[in-house]
């Protein structure tokens, strides 16, 4: 801005303040345009949808709480798609924030070669998309198989190696295996959160006597809390989405072991094009997923520790 | 137990003096996570050499028993075959303009939108801000529905449109981690700017967006990355072949030839590719992104 240069013209009639939240409309407008074209109107209309029998053509009637009652009361699927995806998150969310923790806790050592430990570890989290999700179900080949073969030369009988993708029992602890896998990537969250808890609460834990386990639990927990809470509660919302991956490789098979949630709204609506009961399916989802967060920001305030709160 | 007691009573005394059995035991922590770090890196690589090992293989090797790591002969022609098995060529042109759209439409509209809400006044800027958090707790599955329909009675099925649109309308959880970023810029520079007469807009351009260009290149490289790899939604709006991006075209690849693995793995590293090279180019964002969003406490 050279001196000379006068400032720019200004509307009449506004002060200070109108022009600067009128800037401020215009700065949030494309959200503010997206939230109702592409969030709210949408939820509105998925609303409206569910207690109709819409499939996308020319059906759209009312027909009231029918799409609820069947898919409470008579629809097995339904059941089965639900206790899949809580299958699931049981058992990924929690073991991939323990793999993801367990990596930054070993990388906040100060060892060396942090930089190529890093650029590993991150890898997962590139490395995405369908590309790799075929590679998976190479690796998962019961017969030729990385971890089969592994699994043989550790001693496991032939007959008892798991047929991974090809058996009801084993399709899903293979999905979670995988999700570790990408879990890794999420060390950099709580690496951040290691790096600045105060080194002298250590030393004052070491006077006390405390093993290295206590320290662990005593005082890198609470006070990393409220990133492991993050992730707690994003990592419960992802995990009851999760389902393209089933899409890709399995297609929610064998008998249903894979169907999860997701699938199951996905199939419904765009195979089947019942898109009423599609979105009575997605509302009940949106309902878990609110209830799950609120439970668990309500349990929140007993163990997630604020550095600097009041309390 | 008898052992153990004396331990414990030793262990606050070389604490306190930084003995030398504090150190001996500092020297074997480092060495034990120093091992226990080389085990998860291989796990991490296992399947990553896998899959350029077998991208590698003649025929005959694919399925070899043990399986060999290294190939002998290396076949590189496999790389060839692959890309021409299948219209790839054309399959990485949509891919790169609709990631590269995509990018564009997220940095440009969360940037705007982060500005308003972390520089500016404006009444209900609060309820907003709080309604847009909220947001990011509505699966994308209730939404995915209605907007399918939306696009189809817009006539935009079979176009690129569904695909890019959305994306200039500020998606709320990169908005927020731009604001986050914005906050931390100190407001003296733009009142500065202010007081010179320059507009909102041109501050924004001229002073935000430079100062902010970690932030944006991470929001940029998560984004590409993300419309790159992204299978469901073409799947779902695109149903023209010529109009397939890589990730359609790699899956309709695998069901179609009864899986001849060495290439599907070429043609998978290819896919791969842009989005590693990306990664080892910008790594610094990726990792300060990482910490951005990590530092969110709350």
């Amino acid at each position: 801005m050279s001196g000379t240069s006068s400032p720019l013209p200004r509307r009449r009639g506004l002060n200070h303040r109108q022009r600067e939240a009128l800037w401020g409309y215009l700065f949030i407008a494309p959200w503010l345009i997206g939230f109702l074209c592409f969030v709210l109107g949408p939820m509105l209309f998925s609303l409206y949808a569910s207690f109709t029998n819409y499939d996308i053509t020319s059906r759209f009637d009312w027909v009231g709480v029918q799409n609820y009652v069947q898919l409470l009361t008579q629809d097995t699927r339904f059941w089965k798609a639900l206790s899949n995806t809580a299958y699931y998150a049981t058992f990924a969310v929690p073991l991939g924030i323990a793999t993801g923790l367990l990596i930054a806790v070993l990388l906040n050592q100060e060892v060396r070669g942090q930089r190529v430990f890093r650029t590993i570890f991150f890898l997962p989290k590139v490395l995405t998309g369908v590309a790799v999700l075929l590679l998976w179900l190479w690796v998962f080949n019961p017969q030729v198989g990385l971890i089969n073969t592994a699994l043989y030369r550790l001693g496991v009988p032939e007959n008892d190696l798991p047929l991974w993708f090809a058996d009801p029992v084993w399709a899903k602890p293979a999905l979670i295996i995988m999700s570790m896998w990408a879990a890794a990537g999420g060390f950099m969250f709580y690496l951040a959160a290691l790096k600045g808890v105060p080194r002298d609460l250590y030393e004052s834990a070491q006077i006390d006597g405390a093993s290295s386990w206590r320290q662990f639990w005593a005082v890198t927990v609470p006070l990393i809390s409220p990133v492991i809470f993050f992730k707690l509660i994003t990592g419960i919302s992802g995990a009851l989405q999760f389902w393209s991956e089933s899409l890709i490789l399995t297609k929610g098979g064998p008998s249903d072991s894979t169907l999860f949630y997701g699938l199951y709204i996905w199939q419904t609506a765009f195979t089947d094009l019942r898109m009423g009961y599609a979105s009575a399916l997605a509302w009940i989802l949106l309902l878990i997923t609110l209830a799950i967060t609120g439970v668990q920001l309500w349990f929140s305030r007993r163990w997630v520790h604020y550095e600097g709160e009041v309390r | 137990m008898a052992l153990s007691r004396p331990e414990v009573q030793l262990r606050p005394r070389s604490a306190r003096t930084g003995g030398p059995r504090r150190v001996s035991g500092l020297l074997l922590g480092r060495a034990l996570a120093f091992a226990a770090l080389v085990g998860l890196s291989l796990l991490i690589l296992y399947p990553a050499l896998w899959m350029v090992s077998t991208s590698l293989k003649p025929d005959d090797q694919v399925f070899a028993y043990p399986p060999r790591w290294i190939p002998n002969p290396i076949v590189w022609e496999n790389y060839a075959r692959a890309w021409a098995s299948a219209p790839f060529t054309r399959y990485a042109i949509n891919s790169l303009f609709y990631a590269v759209s995509v990018t564009f439409g997220t940095v440009l509209s969360c940037s705007l939108a982060a500005y308003g809400f972390s520089k500016l006044r404006f009444p209900g800027r609060d309820f907003l801000f709080l309604v847009m958090l909220s947001t990011m707790m509505i699966p994308g599955l209730v939404t995915m529905v209605p907007q399918y329909v939306l696009f189809s009675k817009l006539g935009w099925i079979n176009t690129y449109l569904p695909l890019i649109v959305p994306s200039f309308f500020a998606g709320a959880f990169f908005t927020f981690m731009l604001r986050q970023y914005f906050l931390t810029i100190p407001n003296e520079l733009l009142e500065a700017a202010r007081v010179d007469g320059a507009s909102e807009l041109w501050i924004w351009a001229r002073v935000m967006l430079p100062l902010a260009t970690p932030a944006l290149a991470t929001v940029a490289i998560f984004t590409f990355d993300g419309a790159w790899n992204d299978y469901v939604n073409p799947l779902l709006y695109l149903n023209d072949e010529r109009l397939y991006t890589l990730q359609v075209g790699l899956k309709f690849f695998q069901d179609a030839n009864n899986v001849q693995w060495q290439l599907l793995m070429a043609a998978s590293v290819l896919v791969l590719l842009p989005v590693v090279l990306i990664f080892f180019v910008f790594q610094k964002y990726f990792v300060e992104g990482a910490t951005l969003t990590g530092s969110v406490k709350g």
